[in-house]
């Protein structure tokens, strides 16, 4: 197995466990980690095909996703603690009255 | 020689992954997954693509965490979620996720999927230097509009954060 391969490999894995981890746990902070894993998963296929192809695309590519992820969690954190503060728990099962 | 430290942080950033899933209290679960981002970044620097090892380190193990890091300290030990950390529907998750990993694998190892063929004529330097002065050559554009998603997402924390201020 070449190291392209065995790292698309992990790539997969990697998406699969942080995927379980999304509909699995319950605590809404262990989810967002787990989003990050599923984000690391693309990130590190990326940077296989650059070191592959030796192109910069997939470099930069990853650049571009660390500042989408950047904005996804000073929002997601802010959006955390305002759940904390109004409902004082990040279980989801307290969620349950969301409509939309 | 690379080969075998790929798949050594490889095999550390799969089993720091799973203990983020498995750890029960959240402060562990960000600790593991440290552990697993700063494996990547040694993939990285070990594939030789410094600069993205450098980024990796930086916003993701440098600022990323520190956020989670601090909203963990707001959160009650007492929380439901810490108690019972999975939800009633795990078996049938458990049943998607490896059904997932087993297709996307059986594709990769079937052949239909080929690893994308080299097409520079001269290796890409993914040193700082070489990296920053091809990026803003060709990605300049790209680079604006990333700064206006940035400037978004700060405008949105800050109305959240306020949003929060009020509801206290």
């Amino acid at each position: 197995m070449s190291t392209y391969h065995f790292l698309v490999a992990l790539a997969v894995l990697l998406f699969a466990i942080g995927l379980l981890g999304v509909m699995v746990r319950r605590n809404l902070l262990v989810v967002v980690m787990s989003l990050e894993i599923m984000v690391n998963a693309v990130v590190l296929s990326f940077v296989a095909a650059a070191a592959h192809t030796q192109t910069l695309h997939g470099a930069a590519m990853s650049f571009f996703i660390y500042v989408a992820v950047t904005c996804e969690i000073a929002l997601a954190m802010a959006l955390l603690v305002l759940l904390v503060r109004r409902r004082g728990s990040l279980d989801l099962a307290v969620e349950q009255e969301l409509k939309g | 020689m690379t080969q075998a430290f790929v798949v050594f942080f490889g095999v550390l950033a799969l089993g720091f992954a799973g203990l983020v899933l498995l750890l029960r209290q959240p402060m562990r679960a960000a600790l593991a997954l440290v552990a697993h981002m700063i494996s990547l970044a040694a993939i990285y620097a070990t594939l030789g693509v410094h600069v993205v090892a450098l980024f990796q380190v930086l916003i993701y193990v440098g600022a990323v965490m520190v956020f989670m890091v601090y909203t963990i300290m707001l959160l009650d030990d007492r929380d439901a979620s810490f108690k019972q950390p999975f939800s009633r529907l795990t078996l049938p998750a458990v049943v998607v996720a490896v059904a997932l990993a087993v297709s996307l694998l059986g594709l990769l190892g079937g052949g239909p999927v080929e690893p994308p063929v080299p097409t520079a004529a001269a290796p890409a330097d993914f040193g700082f230097m070489a990296f920053s002065l091809a990026f803003m050559k060709q990605y300049w554009f790209h680079f604006e509009l990333a700064t206006v998603l940035l400037l978004a997402g700060i405008v949105a924390a800050w109305t959240a954060i306020r949003e929060s201020q009020d509801a206290a």
